[in-house]
Order: structure tokens, then C-alpha cells, then sequence
């Protein structure tokens, strides 16, 4: 994938691009209604579905408030399983240690389970610059790399994409796909074609994890295609890169995230492959297994009091479906791996507020409306997290203003508190209020008024007319 | 382990620690169940089909010959310990991965059957054989016993071990991932047949 998030302009601007684009919000219109229904008929299957979410909420808080002794448990299993367990502080470390691994095997070529966390480290542009390629075997993974395009949703990276744009990409990129139709089970046909014998032939796979279950050192993959088995199973070599929020505690724990998960992520009661695997398994699947812990900013936001809880996201991509801002503008506009409601917490709570302006912009890529948390199978409270963040990026900017020149909005509120502290100042301002606000249309405040219409004060305040009328009686 | 990874050990446990400093631990409710259904089996029967599996009920007696119509052309691998017999059919003893994509199908028992979401689960043990025999080849014959089926997924969790590898299969390969429309077949066993006994 040559394509990068790197230099994304700040969530407004990219914004207003994506809102251009016709085809583009057709796609996400159709995709994003079409789960939502089917999440919405499984979900109201289960009778208990807000204790399981309660229980999934729990489990992960209680996983994040013990992860150092969750973590020590999760190695001293694997290592005792056989696998061979690495740390990496950030993304750099862990590219290093899965291209050290290709490399100590002689190893140029890997296939990749979908997995985010592996692009959230950039580890296919890494492992290609060590002369290794990487080649994903998800469809929609595969129709973005194919397509030198960027994912744009967490569980379907090409959800911007329909089957017309996802047959001409496959007919140009795949050998013998040139007479395909844009039927769905063609394209799929297609894909199984182009990467058999990749999976037969592969030495070395990639992972992620969707869980690691610290008393039994088991990682878990939950997937649909078999891409994911094929990875898991058939190669020599597996590395896995598991950003240390995923541990669940105990075995049993695993339960209510498996009935969570797929009914949250592709509205189905269960997803077709789910694949557990506890280190080396002898003469049964990769006889080298190791596991690559990464922080990456993960200790950043467990030290976040209010966004902590965005730890407990299990990338099931629920938010993305029911948020409205994310149906309009798609997932290139928030300029990382990780876009819609979650991202847009994300993304500031791993690399910190107050120096990129990006990043800055994205706990304001959102009208609060509540729908995000509604769906959120472990609960997470992202509205209140969006405000806590505007907040942080606010107090960033404040602390951080040289010269100590107030920025416009700062003036606004010191004059507004000015004003409405004083009777007599509110009467006065309120004489001059048509007059400020056409002038603060054309010029202060065009920054909200582009998007916005600003009401035209009426000709007499409320207090004037009380005066005038004694409040309504003559 | 390296020196270059336990220093990012020590890093990563430490500021984990930092950030944790003044918190305490959480209360964890109980892991909730759903209320069972009168008929598990016919439950898990329904639930596999839905997912576009073939599913057949026979008695043990039936299974030969509904085993035997169940097998595409060509050849059939088995593992060591299957708990039927499979005329002509090839014993896992480790094929290779193209040896494997030479076959046309495989015939497993199952460890676990879960009705609520029409799952099976292999833990790959003798009657299963390894993860890739039942991974290559395009049709899975899956026979399954009724006292194997289960409720829901708690239920199934105290049957499993997690030191073995364990599949979960709910139904035939598929993807959703061209507008969000499930297809099956992609790259596991595009026909899932499902043969319950009992």
C-alpha cells in the first residue's frame, strides 16, 4: 500500500471534500443503513443484551485497572506455552521485531491477517522498506491494497467502495479477472482464486489479536473468510501484534465478548470463523509463535481519567454505523486507521492533544448526539469523552499561546461574561444586537456561520418590550 | 528475550503502574445467560441452516449412507480417529497444504455444538484431526452428536479447553465486506454439511 494518513488535513477541511463526493456518500448511505438494520434485528434476539453489555464493560475495566499483573500473567503463560513473548514501546520497535523475525528465517514475503493494529503501525510500508512484502487476505484489506487506497472503516475497509469501483479495481490488479461480473459472489470467487496459492505457499503470517486471555495465554482471532484460519494455520512462522488493552481475564470472560462482538460488528449471531490458539501446538499449525506486546500510546490514555475507557473498544465498529457524521463524510475524512466516533477519541488519546492540529480537530468531528454510545457493546461513553477532550484541546492551546494574545473565541467568552454579568451592560448589548450580528455573520464568527445560519436578533429585546408593556398588561 | 525488549518491558509495566496509581478495583457483575430454549437441537438445527449449512438428522444407524451421499467426487480425508468409517477415504498423516487442496473433502466429528448461534466447535482432538485438514479442502462434513449440542455460548465455554486449538465454525466461508452483504464462500470450505446424530 503505497497510500498514507500521513499530512491529512485537519477533520473540517477533509470533511467538506467528502461531503462533494456523490458516489462516495451513496456508498456509506446504503452500506451503514444495511447494517444497522441487521445489528438491530440480532441484538433484539438476545433478551439480556444490556446486562451482557454491562458484563463486557466490567470485565474490560476490570482487565485495564490490574493490566501490569494482567500482562506479567499473559507472558509467563505464552512463554510456558511456547511462544515467545517481545515488548515494543511504539510503532518503530514492533516493525522491528516482525521484520527481525522475516529476516532471521530468510523470510521476504508474509501474509497478513486483517488486522488494525498492524496498520496502525504502519507495518506493511515497514516491512517493504526492509525489502519484505506483505500481502493482506482480507477481501476488503486486499481490495485497499489493490486499490492504493486507505481503509475507511474498521471492520470494512472498503466500505467506500461499491462492487462497480471493486470489480474495475480487480480487473485491472488481478491476472484472469477480466471478463468478472460486480456480482458479490464473483468478486469473492475471485479473491479465493488470487490468493490460494499465496496461503499454500506462505512461510511466515501476521496477526493481530481481538483478545488475549491472560490465565491461559490464548490469543483469539474472530473473523468471517478463512483468510484468517489459512494465516493461523498453514505457515511455519506466526507473529502477533497485540496492543496490551486486548487481555480479558479469564477464559470464561471470553464468552460475553463472543456474543457481543459479531452481533455488534456484522449483525450476525455469530461470525463464521473464530480461531483460539494457546502458543506452539505440536505437529498442529505454526511451530514458531510470537507474540509482540505494544504500548503505542495505550498508557498515554489508561492515564486519561475520563478517556481510559476507550480501552475497552473491541474495533467492532458499531459507532461508525450509527453516527451520522461518519454516514455523510466516510472514514478517509478523520485521517487515521481508527476514523468515526472511536477515532475521533482515539486517535487524540494515543498521541496527545496540542501539537497536531489534526488530531486537535477530531473531538469536534461530532454533534453529541448520543447515538454512538447507544450502540457501543462495552458501553463506552463517547460523547462525554469528546467533551472531556474539546476541553484538553482547548487548555492545550491556552497554555501553549505565546505572548499570552488571546485567541477569538477566549475574547468572546470574557466579553459575554462581561456583558451578562451586568443588567445594565446586557441592556445595552442587546440595544446593538442586530447590528452585531450581521457584522459577526460577514466577519468574527463566519467560521460558524459558513455551516450555520445565525438568527437575526429581533427588532425589540424582551427586556424593552416588558418595560414597554409592563410585562403584557397594557 | 532480548535487552532491547525487557527495557521496553520495564517501560511499558511502569508507566502502566503510573497510570494506575490511586485507582481501585472494579466490581465485576455476574456473567449473565439467556433463558434456554425448549429444544436445543431442533434450536441448533435451525440456527446452522440459517447460515446456508445443509443440515440432516438421522440415527446413528442412518449415518453411513447419509455420510456416503454427503461426499462430493473425488477424494476424502479423514483423521486417525474418526468415529465412523469412510470407505476409500484418505487418513490424515500429515499431508502437506497442496496434498490437502487436492482433496475434495473432509469428514470430522465435532466437540461442541451451540445452539442460540448455530455453532460448532473442533478442538482438534483425534476424530477432528489438525486445523488444516478441515481448512483446505471445499466441503466439511461435520457429524455432530445431539448430547454435544449446548444452549449458548456460556455454556459451551466450561466443555472447552483453551490449551487446545480450538475452531469455531458458524457455517459455510462468507464475507460481508462488498457493501456489507454476506456471500458465502471465500477461502474456508465453501459447503458446510452438517449430519446430526441421535
Amino acid at each position: 500500500m503505497t497510500a498514507t494518513f500521513v499530512g491529512m488535513p485537519r477533520f473540517p477541511v477533509a470533511a467538506k471534500a467528502a461531503l462533494a463526493d456523490t458516489q462516495l456518500r451513496r456508498n456509506l448511505a446504503h452500506a451503514t443503513a444495511t447494517i444497522r438494520d441487521k445489528r438491530a434485528r440480532v441484538v433484539a434476539e438476545v433478551d439480556n443484551w444490556e446486562e451482557l453489555r454491562l458484563a463486557g464493560a466490567a470485565i474490560k475495566d476490570a482487565a485495564l485497572f490490574s493490566l501490569d499483573t494482567q500482562l506479567v500473567l499473559l507472558e509467563e503463560r505464552l512463554t510456558a506455552a511456547g511462544a515467545t513473548v517481545r515488548w515494543a514501546r511504539d510503532a518503530a520497535e514492533a516493525c522491528a521485531i516482525v521484520a527481525e523475525v522475516a529476516q532471521a528465517h530468510d523470510i521476504d514475503e508474509v501474509v497478513k491477517v486483517k488486522s488494525m493494529v498492524t496498520l496502525e503501525i504502519g507495518l506493511n510500508e515497514a516491512l517493504e522498506a526492509e525489502g519484505i512484502a506483505a500481502w493482506e487476505t482480507d477481501l476488503a484489506e486486499l481490495i485497499v491494497q489493490l486499490g492504493d487506497d486507505l481503509p475507511s472503516h474498521i471492520l470494512v475497509p472498503a466500505i467506500h467502495r461499491n462492487r462497480a469501483e471493486i470489480r474495475e479495481i480487480f480487473q485491472r490488479r488481478m491476472t484472469g479477472a477480466e471478463g468478472i461480473t460486480d456480482e458479490p459472489a464473483a468478486l469473492a470467487g475471485a479473491a479465493r482464486t488470487h490468493l490460494r496459492e499465496k496461503f499454500l505457499n506462505a512461510r511466515m503470517a501476521v496477526s493481530g489479536a481481538n483478545f488475549a486471555v491472560a490465565e491461559t495465554g490464548t490469543l483469539v482471532v474472530v473473523e468471517s473468510e478463512g483468510n484468517g484460519r489459512m494465516c493461523l494455520t498453514l505457515p511455519e512462522v506466526l507473529v502477533s501484534v497485540v496492543g496490551i488493552e486486548k487481555v480479558v481475564p479469564t477464559w470464561e470472560d471470553l464468552d460475553v465478548f463472543l456474543r457481543l462482538l459479531p452481533r455488534s460488528a456484522t449483525g450476525e449471531r455469530m461470525n463464521p470463523y473464530t480461531s483460539t490458539w494457546t502458543g506452539v501446538t505440536p505437529r498442529d499449525g505454526p511451530q514458531e509463535v510470537v507474540v509482540v506486546l505494544l504500548d503505542n500510546g495505550r498508557t498515554r490514555a489508561l492515564a486519561d481519567q475520563v478517556g481510559r475507557q476507550a480501552l475497552r473498544c473491541i474495533r467492532c465498529s458499531a459507532c461508525l454505523n450509527s453516527c451520522p457524521v461518519y454516514e455523510r463524510v466516510g472514514g478517509h475524512a478523520y485521517g487515521s486507521v481508527y476514523p468515526g466516533p472511536i477515532g475521533a477519541i482515539l486517535n487524540p488519546l494515543l498521541k496527545g492533544v496540542g501539537t497536531d492540529p489534526q488530531v486537535d480537530s477530531l473531538p469536534y468531528a461530532s454533534s453529541l448526539c448520543g447515538a454512538c454510545f447507544e450502540v457501543c457493546p462495552v458501553r463506552i461513553d463517547i460523547p462525554s469523552v469528546l467533551v472531556d477532550l474539546r476541553a484538553q484541546v482547548v487548555d492545550a492551546h491556552r497554555a501553549r499561546r505565546w505572548g499570552g494574545i488571546p485567541s477569538t473565541q477566549t475574547v468572546a467568552m470574557k466579553g459575554a461574561a462581561v456583558t451578562f454579568g451586568s443588567g445594565r451592560r446586557l441592556g445595552l448589548a442587546e440595544r446593538f444586537a442586530r447590528l452585531g450580528t450581521g457584522v459577526a455573520s460577514r466577519f468574527g464568527a463566519s467560521g460558524w456561520t459558513s455551516a450555520r445560519d445565525l438568527p437575526r436578533a429581533p427588532r425589540e429585546s424582551f427586556r424593552a418590550w416588558w418595560r414597554r408593556t409592563d410585562g403584557g398588561r397594557s | 528475550m532480548t535487552s532491547h525488549t525487557q527495557g521496553a518491558r520495564d517501560e511499558i509495566l511502569g508507566k502502566v503502574r503510573s497510570a494506575l496509581s490511586g485507582t481501585a478495583p472494579t466490581a465485576r457483575p455476574p456473567i449473565p445467560h439467556g433463558s434456554a430454549p425448549d429444544d436445543v437441537v431442533a434450536l441448533f438445527a435451525e440456527r446452522v441452516a440459517d447460515y446456508r449449512a445443509v443440515v440432516e438428522r438421522c440415527t446413528e444407524r442412518q449415518l453411513p449412507p447419509r455420510l456416503k451421499a454427503a461426499l462430493p467426487e473425488g477424494r476424502v480425508v479423514v483423521p486417525a480417529g474418526l468415529s465412523v468409517q469412510v470407505p476409500d477415504a484418505v487418513v490424515d498423516d500429515g499431508l502437506t497444504a497442496a496434498e490437502l487442496d487436492a482433496c475434495a473433502a473432509v469428514v470430522t466429528d465435532a466437540t461442541v455444538g451451540i445452539a442460540e448461534t448455530g455453532t460448532i466447535v473442533l478442538d482438534h482432538g483425534p476424530g477432528q484431526g489438525r486445523r488444516a485438514i478441515t481448512l483446505v479442502p471445499d466441503v466439511h462434513v461435520c457429524i455432530v452428536r445431539t448430547d454435544q449440542v449446548v444452549a449458548d455460548v456460556p455454556d459451551a465455554m466450561p466443555r472447552l479447553d483453551p490449551t487446545r486449538p480450538l475452531t469455531w465454525i458458524s457455517g459455510p466461508s462468507a464475507t460481508s465486506d462488498i457493501e456489507l452483504d454476506r456471500v458465502e464462500g471465500v477461502h474456508g470450505p465453501r459447503t458446510l454439511h452438517v449430519l446430526l446424530v441421535g
